[in-house]
C-alpha cells in the first residue's frame, strides 16, 4: 500500500532523505521537546532538576498509561480492532475502586496494614469488574461482527464508548470529584540527586511493574498465551489445531480489561480527581503510547507509555495543563507521519 | 465485485436507489423536493418546529458531506468537527465584531449594507463568507488528509480524530494566545453575535423570522445534492469506491490514489465548512464548546443510520437523527425519567442515547435505513468482503 502511494522513482538524494526520515525521524521528534527544555533549564537554573522531576512524575502517569495501552495493543494484536471502549472501560475501573473504598471505610486515618490489605481487596475487585466488563463488551458488541467490514466493530466499539461515558455521568455526576488522599501521595519519600519521589511514584511503580512482569510471562509461557499469540497471528491455523478462538478472543478481552482496572484504581489513588470523562482523553493517550510503541507489541506498549508520561508531564509542567491533550495528539499524528509501526515495530497480521 | 457492477448496469439502474426504474426515481425526488419547500408554510415562522427544520437541513448538508469521505471513499474520519469549527471560525472572523481593530478601528466593509456598515471589524457578505469557508475547508481538509494517506483504515480514524481534537483544543485555548493584535479566538465564550445572513435582494434576516433561513439551508441542501449525485456517478465517484472497495486493486488499476484520496477529503470538508459558515450565522455565536469529539460522532451516525455512501440514506439518518436529537429528547421524552420516578434530565445522555443507536443500528442492520445497493449486496450475500473473514464457530 505504502509502495502504490509513493511516485516510483524518485531522485536518489530524496530518496536518502526519505530514508533518514522514516529510521530516524520518530527519534528526533521524540527527543526535540525534552532537549529544548534541558537546555533552557541548563542555562536559567544550572541544574537538570526540574527535569528529573518531570521524569520521575512522567515515570508514574507514564505507568498508568502503559497498562491502559497493553490492552489496546493486546485487542489489536488479535483481532485488529481498536477498542475505543477501552478508555471507558478503565474510567469505570476507577469508580469501582473509588466506591470500593467507601465500602470498606477507608480512610487517610487507617492504619499501614488494614489500608494495604482494604486496597489489594478493592484493587483485584475492579481488576475482575473491568474485565468481565470488557469481556461482556466483546461478547454483545464484536462477536457478532466479526465478517463484517472492519468498519462496523470499530463503530460499535465508539458506540460503547459514549455509553459507559454516560453510565459513568449518572453514577457520579457531570464535574470532576475529589477523594480522599488515602497513600498521601505527594508526601516525599527520598530525594535523589534533588529530585524528591513520593508515595504516588512507588505505589504506581510497584502495581505496574509487577502486573505487567506476570502479563509478559503469562503470555510467553502458559498454554493460553500461547494459544493468544498462534490466534494473533492467523486465527484461521489456530483454529484447525484446535484452539478455541473464541474463548482466546474473549480471555485476551479479560486480561485488557483487568489491567484497565488496575490502572483506574492506580489513577484514582494518584490523581485524586476522577471524573466520567477521564477515559476518553486516557484512552486516547494510551492509544498513542500503544501505536508508538508499535501496535500488537507489548513492551512497546510499556516504552509508548512510559514515554506519553513524560511527554505529558513536559507539557503539564511547562507548556500548560489545557494544552496537554493538543500536545499527545500533535504526537500521534507524527508518529503517523514518520513511523506508523513504532519504535519497536508492529506485531500484526497485516504487518505480516 | 465485477459481477455488481455489471448487474447495476444492465439493470439501468444506479447503485443506492434499490433498483426503482428511472421516471420513478425522478418523480419521487421531485416530490421529495417539493414537499421540502412547501413544509415551512405549515408551521409558525418564529416556532421550534422552524428551527428543527432549520438545524435538520443544516445537519443534512454536514452529514452529505461526511458521506463522500466515509460511505463513498471509505476512508474513516472521527474529525469532521474540525471542518464544522473551520466553517464557523471563518464566518466569526469575517461576520462579526470579532476582529475590532480592523481596518484602523473602523471595520472593513464588503458588499454588507443595513445597520452592520457602521460596526467595528470586518464585515463581509455572507455568500463571500461561504466562498471563502469552502476554500478554507478544502484547504484544511486535504492537509488532514496528507498523514493518512500511507494509513489503512483504522489509523486514518485515529489521525483523524486527533486533529479534530488538535482543532478543538485551539478553539478552546485560543483566547489565550494572540496573533496581528486580536486573540486567536473568544474560547468558551465565544464570539457573539455574528453577522446575521444578508443577501442581494432580500431584507436582513433576523432570528425571529427563521422561514428565510430555512430556504438558504434548503438550497444549500439542493446544492450539495446535487453535487453528490453528480459526483457518484462520475469517474471520480467510482475511483473512490473502487478505492473503499479494495485499495490495492484500485492503484494497480491505475486509480491516483494521492489525488482521489485528497479530493474525498477536500470535498466532503468542503461542505461541513459551509455548513459551519451557516450554522455560525443561524446560531449567532461561534463557541468553543461547539466542537467537540461528540459531534463528530452524531454526523457519522447520521451516515450510519442511513446506510453509509446511500445518498438518500444518508438524507434521512440526518433527519431522524436531528428531529431526535433537537425535538424527541428534550420536547417529548424529557419527562419521562421523572415519571419512571428516577433523578436525572435525559438530555444529558443524549449521546448515550446515539452511542446505544450505533450499536443496535451496527448488530441488526448494518447496511442502514436505505442501504446502498452495492454494499446492501456485499454484506447480506458477502460478495466481495475478503477483509476481516473469519468465521469462529466453536468446534
Amino acid at each position: 500500500m505504502a509502495a502504490a502511494s509513493l511516485p516510483a522513482s524518485s531522485p536518489a538524494p530524496v530518496r536518502a532523505i526519505r530514508a533518514f526520515l522514516s529510521r530516524f525521524g520518530l527519534i528526533i521528534v521524540l527527543v526535540a521537546m525534552p532537549a529544548v527544555f534541558a537546555v533552557s533549564d541548563l542555562v536559567n537554573e544550572g541544574n537538570l532538576s526540574r527535569l528529573g522531576e518531570n521524569l520521575i512524575d512522567g515515570l508514574s502517569n507514564g505507568s498508568i498509561w502503559a497498562l491502559v495501552a497493553i490492552g489496546y495493543t493486546l485487542v489489536y494484536g488479535i483481532i485488529e480492532l481498536i477498542n475505543f471502549a477501552h478508555g471507558e472501560v478503565f474510567m469505570i475501573g476507577s469508580f469501582v475502586a473509588v466506591s470500593l473504598f467507601g465500602t470498606f471505610g477507608l480512610t487517610a486515618a487507617t492504619g499501614v496494614p488494614g489500608l494495604i490489605l482494604g486496597l489489594l481487596l478493592s484493587l483485584v475487585i475492579s481488576m475482575i469488574a473491568c474485565g468481565t466488563l470488557n469481556t461482556m463488551i466483546e461478547k454483545v458488541g464484536y462477536r457478532p461482527l466479526r465478517s463484517s467490514p472492519r468498519l462496523a466493530p470499530l463503530i460499535t466499539a465508539v458506540g460503547f464508548s459514549f455509553i459507559l461515558q454516560n453510565v459513568g455521568l449518572l453514577w457520579r455526576g457531570g464535574s470532576p470529584q475529589s477523594i480522599t488522599d488515602l497513600i498521601n501521595s505527594q508526601h516525599t519519600l527520598v530525594t535523589i540527586l534533588g529530585v524528591p519521589i513520593t508515595n504516588g511514584d512507588l505505589l504506581a511503580v510497584c502495581v505496574t511493574f509487577p502486573l505487567v512482569f506476570l502479563m509478559t510471562t503469562f503470555i510467553a509461557r502458559s498454554r493460553l498465551g500461547k494459544a493468544m499469540r498462534a490466534t494473533a497471528q492467523d486465527p484461521d491455523a489456530a483454529r484447525l489445531m484446535g484452539i478455541s478462538v473464541d474463548t482466546t478472543i474473549s480471555l485476551t478481552f479479560l486480561i485488557g480489561g483487568m489491567l484497565a482496572g488496575a490502572a483506574g484504581l492506580i489513577y484514582a489513588l494518584f490523581q485524586t480527581t476522577i471524573w466520567y470523562f477521564q477515559g476518553f482523553t486516557a484512552g486516547l493517550i494510551a492509544f498513542t503510547a500503544a501505536v508508538m510503541g508499535g501496535i500488537g507489541n507489548i513492551r512497546g506498549a510499556v516504552l509508548g507509555g512510559l514515554i506519553i508520561g513524560f511527554i505529558q508531564q513536559i507539557s503539564d509542567n511547562r507548556i500548560g495543563t489545557e494544552w496537554t491533550p493538543a500536545i499527545v495528539f500533535a504526537y500521534l499524528v507524527l508518529i503517523m507521519v514518520f513511523r506508523p509501526s513504532g519504535l519497536l515495530g508492529e506485531e500484526t497480521r497485516e504487518a505480516g | 465485485m465485477s459481477t455488481a457492477v455489471a448487474e447495476s448496469r444492465s439493470n439501468e439502474t444506479a447503485p443506492g436507489t434499490g433498483g426503482m426504474p428511472r421516471p420513478a426515481r425522478i418523480g419521487l425526488t421531485l416530490a421529495a423536493c417539493a414537499f421540502a419547500i412547501v413544509l415551512p408554510l405549515f408551521f409558525d415562522s418564529g416556532g421550534n418546529v422552524m428551527n428543527n427544520l432549520v438545524l435538520a437541513a443544516a445537519y443534512v448538508v454536514m452529514a452529505l458531506g461526511l458521506n463522500i469521505i466515509v460511505g463513498f471513499a471509505g476512508l474513516l474520519d472521527l474529525g469532521y468537527v474540525a471542518f464544522f469549527a473551520i466553517g464557523a471560525y471563518t464566518m466569526g472572523y469575517f461576520g462579526s465584531s470579532f476582529h475590532a481593530n480592523a481596518g484602523g478601528g473602523e471595520g472593513i466593509h464588503i458588499l454588507v449594507s443595513g445597520p452592520v456598515e457602521n460596526l467595528p471589524g470586518i464585515h463581509f457578505n455572507f455568500l463571500l463568507v461561504c466562498v471563502m469557508a469552502v476554500i478554507a475547508t478544502t484547504i484544511a481538509g486535504m492537509l488532514i488528509g496528507l498523514p493518512t494517506l500511507r494509513l489503512r483504515g483504522d489509523y486514518i480514524a485515529i489521525v483523524t480524530l486527533a486533529f479534530g481534537e488538535i482543532i478543538g483544543r485551539i478553539a478552546i485555548n485560543g483566547d489565550e494566545v494572540t496573533a496581528f493584535g486580536t486573540k486567536l479566538t473568544n474560547g468558551r465564550q465565544g464570539i457573539t453575535p455574528v453577522d446575521k445572513i444578508d443577501l442581494p435582494g432580500l431584507e436582513r434576516f433576523t432570528s425571529l423570522d427563521l422561514r428565510p433561513w430555512f430556504y438558504v439551508a434548503l438550497a444549500l441542501v439542493f446544492i450539495v445534492l446535487f453535487v453528490n449525485f453528480r459526483l457518484r456517478d462520475s469517474r471520480l465517484g467510482r475511483a473512490w469506491i473502487a478505492l473503499r472497495e479494495d485499495e490495492v486493486a484500485a492503484a494497480s488499476m491505475g486509480i491516483p490514489m494521492v489525488k482521489t484520496k485528497l479530493l474525498a477529503y477536500g470535498t466532503g470538508a468542503a461542505f461541513g465548512g459551509l455548513s459551519g459558515a451557516f450554522l455560525a450565522s443561524y446560531l449567532n455565536t461561534v463557541n468553543a464548546d461547539q466542537f467537540q469529539f461528540s459531534f463528530s460522532i452524531f454526523i457519522l451516525a447520521m451516515v450510519i443510520l442511513g446506510g453509509l455512501g446511500s445518498i438518500w440514506g444518508v438524507v434521512l439518518g440526518a433527519i431522524v437523527l436531528s428531529v431526535i436529537n433537537n425535538y424527541l429528547i428534550p420536547d417529548v421524552f424529557n419527562s419521562l425519567p421523572a415519571d419512571l420516578g428516577l433523578d436525572f434530565d435525559l438530555t444529558e445522555l443524549s449521546f448515550g442515547i446515539f452511542g446505544f443507536l450505533l450499536v443496535i443500528m451496527m448488530i441488526i442492520r448494518p447496511e442502514g435505513l436505505i442501504p446502498e445497493r452495492r454494499r446492501r449486496m456485499e454484506l447480506v450475500e458477502e460478495v466481495g468482503t475478503d477483509e476481516a473473514v473469519f468465521e469462529t464457530r466453536m468446534p
